[in-house]
């Protein structure tokens, strides 16, 4: 009767300090893991402001943001229309112009191909918008893959305007 | 080393160890005969493998972030020390990991020269012993300089100004050791490969040390061989596995109290002024592991002298097997040695206090005696101990009675000198 | 049993002796001592303190003495001042910097934004001397851990502006300090009375500010300092725990070959 007993004190004893030490190897691991996540500065760079008061119709500026290229663009009227005449069932990821630039003067995009992550560059490619080198991905004025090994559209960053001439991205 | 026929229990791990052995080695390790009467003073050894590993894996990690060159590197770790998540943490383990791993292996050597675990058959045990800790010194004192404050750059100018000692050939070594005409970046970016190096040479000879010392197996507090395993011994796991857990744990906390209420307690505040090559530091001094050393170095008035002691200290302790003529192992047993070697204690933390101080005045006569001393003790006092020492019966064997200090036992065996 | 007590008296000799080791014979005054709130096992910073202490570091002693290794960020970030993040960043768009270079390859100058390093009063170590009669008036970031002494160093060095023994001839710039290492420094007193009008209406004594701008300082040198007085509390009570665990675990072990260990 007392042999039933033991063992379940003995137990209780050597799974209690399991138990606490595999906590405490939790705690002791976790700042070894967490140390490789973005430091303090690294995050304090996480939205950058640019100020778009230079940008003419038409032009458009690159920045750098997270280390990537963000293409903002100034549309003429005719970019605009070309972009929102664009039937969805053409496209191979297909998105609203309206839903990428809620402000349609302003085209705000990760400058980044979804192919294989090249730079597209600007005026080039079938469909007035750009081309990447690459593998030969065509985007639209919208930014929208059109033709092409790419996927999906270049992405649309989070990002507002905090005044009329500068906008906050990330 | 294993006649263990060990099969496991399983197919899988019957044809993995029949290809590597790790399955053996692994029974060997849990199975290994050690003697049941070791005291707290044995839980060291697990301890510095600990300490190893703690080091090597935050050392990694630090590296990932820290940047090896001279106008950067002191704010590389301010940057760990304020951006990096829990950098504060890893970089004060680290740098306090230093100060506990050498408490540690001081600990661990002088249990080592008291219970005579350095003597037959157990020398290449210690002198391999010997060149962990001379490459523990090294690994120490370039990590220091990494933080390239006014102590990491001056401790270096100082240390290896001292190879200009060397005749004819002097300045060329240091040269060549600095990377230029000083010390600077080319000096810093070689300290941090060989700092990264270094503990991997070390983690190597630790297996040697550990392979080693399972050929005659463990010493034990009243230094006889084991005679009955069955009596004598208990197997590794669990009892001597809880028993350094549990001392382990101590450690531990003793450990984070420095982390976490005084990490820089053991350190210099002069280090965290960037490193300036115009100005030297009122007091230059190592951390306090090395201070022995320094005192030694900077009690003899001759620079090429100086250097000589500094290495002829650690020499001494690398032939003591061959200095300490004994018979008997333990200083239980050698009531005479026992006071020596209280009195060598008592020395090498003196010398460490001198080391502190500036080499003048008294202080200095002190650092000289102290020197003195240390190289009586091995090479004069030790000796003579062993042919003139009286010692006290040892007992049957380990598990007959008893352990109190000077047990008086039945019988001699053939191991006492009369 | 005596073993240990050999040991234990001498960790006692060593940590007695520990804290006069260097500094001995240097300077034989004590230093002024205060209760830092910091201090302790469960330390903390004023915030108001904080506050205050950078609004004196601002005004009186950013002119000389930068504090490269700050961000503006961390004034918003626990465990500081925590001014909210609105504030930090008006604190930071009072100071310019130089940028660049822009599209035209043009440095150009800006406000300086959260994510930016405090402004430096000088370009350089070079400029910073020049301006000061040939010495540098060091940076600040971690000046607290710089110096032996700490906190109680610099609170009394900025309170200790005497004047001269007879014997003490001081050349032009030069100051006596009755805690200074060295008794000679060349910053002139930083501090009077009612230098600096507290934002939240202290009065601002030379003591008061003192010990605010030390404050200030201590944070500066050990921002995580209460994380790490916080976690350390925690870690040192689970590592007891875990040792008495281990403790009984290991008598329990043992129990089966050792009748009486």
């Amino acid at each position: 009767m007392s042999e039933e007993k033991k063992p379940k004190r003995r137990d209780f004893l050597y799974t209690a300090s399991y138990a606490v030490g595999a906590v405490g190897i939790g705690a002791a691991v976790w700042p070894l893991i967490d140390q490789m996540n973005p430091d303090s500065s690294v995050k304090a760079l996480a939205s950058t402001e640019v100020d778009v008061s230079l940008v003419e119709p038409g032009k458009s500026i690159t920045v750098l943001w997270r280390g990537k290229p963000v293409f903002i663009k100034r549309r003429t009227q005719e970019e605009i229309s070309e972009a929102r005449a664009v039937n969805l069932d053409d496209l191979i990821d297909p998105e609203k112009d309206e839903d990428r630039a809620k402000n349609p003067e302003w085209l705000v995009m990760l400058g980044v191909c979804t192919h294989l992550g090249c730079v597209p560059l600007e005026d080039k490619g079938d469909y007035n918008g750009w081309f990447c080198p690459c593998h030969g991905s065509h985007y639209d004025t919208s930014g929208r893959i059109r033709k092409g090994p790419a996927p999906e559209n270049m992405q649309i960053p989070k990002y507002e305007f905090v005044s009329s001439n500068i906008i906050k991205i990330g | 080393m294993s006649d263990h026929n060990y099969v496991p229990s399983s197919k899988l791990g019957k044809w993995f160890n029949d290809r590597l052995p790790l399955l053996s080695l692994s029974a060997h390790l849990r199975e290994y005969p050690t003697p049941k009467n070791l005291n707290y003073w044995w839980t060291f050894g697990g301890i510095l493998t600990f300490c190893l590993f703690g080091q090597i894996i935050t050392g990694i990690v630090l590296a990932m972030h820290y940047v090896a060159q001279a106008d950067l590197a002191f704010e590389s770790v301010e940057h760990i020390m304020r951006d990096v998540n829990y950098g504060w943490l890893i970089r004060y383990f680290h740098a306090n990991g230093s100060s506990m791993f050498f408490l540690a292996v001081y600990i661990h050597i002088f249990r080592s020269l008291y219970y005579g675990s350095h003597k037959s058959p157990r020398e290449v045990i210690w002198i391999i012993g010997m060149i962990i800790y001379f490459l523990m010194m090294m690994t120490a004192f370039m990590g220091y300089v990494l933080p390239w404050g006014q102590m990491s750059f001056w401790a270096a100018t100082v240390i290896t100004n001292l190879f200009s000692a060397v005749p004819f050939i002097g300045e060329s070594i240091t040269n060549w050791l600095w990377g230029g005409y000083a010390v600077d970046s080319p000096t810093l970016t070689r300290f941090y490969a060989l700092h990264y190096l270094f503990p991997f040479l070390i983690l190597g000879l630790v297996i040697l040390h550990i392979w080693a010392l399972h050929i005659p197996g463990n010493n034990n507090p009243v230094g006889i061989d084991v005679k009955k395993p069955s009596k004598d011994t208990v197997p590794f796991h669990p009892y001597i596995v809880i028993k350094d857990l549990f001392a382990l744990l101590v450690f531990l906390t003793l450990f984070a109290f420095f982390v976490f209420y005084a990490p820089n307690l053991l350190g210099h505040p002069d280090n965290y002024i960037e490193a300036n090559p115009l100005v030297t530091p009122t007091h230059i001094v190592p951390e306090w592991y090395l201070l022995p050393f320094y005192a030694i170095l900077r009690s003899i008035p001759d620079k090429l002298l100086g250097v000589v002691a500094m290495f002829a200290s650690i020499f001494v302790l690398i032939i003591l097997p061959w200095l300490d003529t004994s018979k008997i192992r333990s200083a239980i047993f050698r009531p005479l040695y026992k006071q020596f070697y209280w009195i060598l204690v008592l020395d090498v933390i003196v010398l460490g206090y001198m080391g502190a101080l500036p080499p003048e005045g008294i202080y200095l006569l002190i650092a000289r005696v102290a020197t003195a001393y240390y190289f009586i003790h091995f090479l004069v006092i030790l000796p003579v101990l062993g042919s003139k020492e009286k010692t006290i019966p040892l007992p049957l064997s380990i598990s007959e009675p008893v352990l109190n200090e000077a047990s008086d036992v039945v019988k001699n065996n053939k191991m006492n000198t009369e | 049993m005596k073993f240990y007590f050999k040991i234990i008296f001498i960790l006692f000799i060593l940590f007695t002796f520990n804290n006069q080791k260097i500094e001995a014979g240097e300077n034989n005054k004590e230093f002024l001592k205060v209760d830092w709130s910091f201090k302790g096992v469960f330390g903390k910073f004023d915030r108001a303190s904080l506050q205050r202490g950078y609004q004196v570091y601002t005004e009186v002693c950013a002119s000389c003495h930068s504090m490269k290794l700050l961000s503006y960020r961390n004034l918003a970030e626990k465990g500081g001042p925590e001014f909210s993040k609105e504030q930090a960043k008006a604190i930071a768009s009072n100071f310019e910097l130089t940028d660049g270079p822009n599209s035209d390859g043009d440095m150009f100058t800006r406000s300086a934004k959260l994510s930016d390093k405090f402004v430096k009063p000088y370009q350089n170590i070079q400029e910073a001397k020049a301006s000061n009669g040939g010495a540098y008036p060091p940076d600040l970031s971690v000046l607290v851990k710089a110096r032996s002494g700490g906190a109680n160093y610099v609170y009394s060095v900025l309170l200790g502006y005497d004047d001269p023994p007879s014997d003490v001839i001081l050349d032009d710039g030069v100051y006596y300090n009755t805690y200074m290492t060295g008794n000679k420094i060349m910053m002139p007193n930083p501090l009077s009375e009612g230098l600096v009008e507290y934002n939240d209406g202290t009065k601002a004594t030379e003591e008061q500010m003192t010990k605010d701008v030390v404050t200030f300082l201590a944070w500066a040198a050990e921002p995580h300092l209460e994380a790490r007085h916080k976690i350390g509390f925690k870690a040192i009570i689970y590592l007891l725990i875990l040792s008495i665990l281990a403790y009984f675990s290991m008598k329990r072990l043992w129990s089966r070959i050792e009748p009486e260990v």
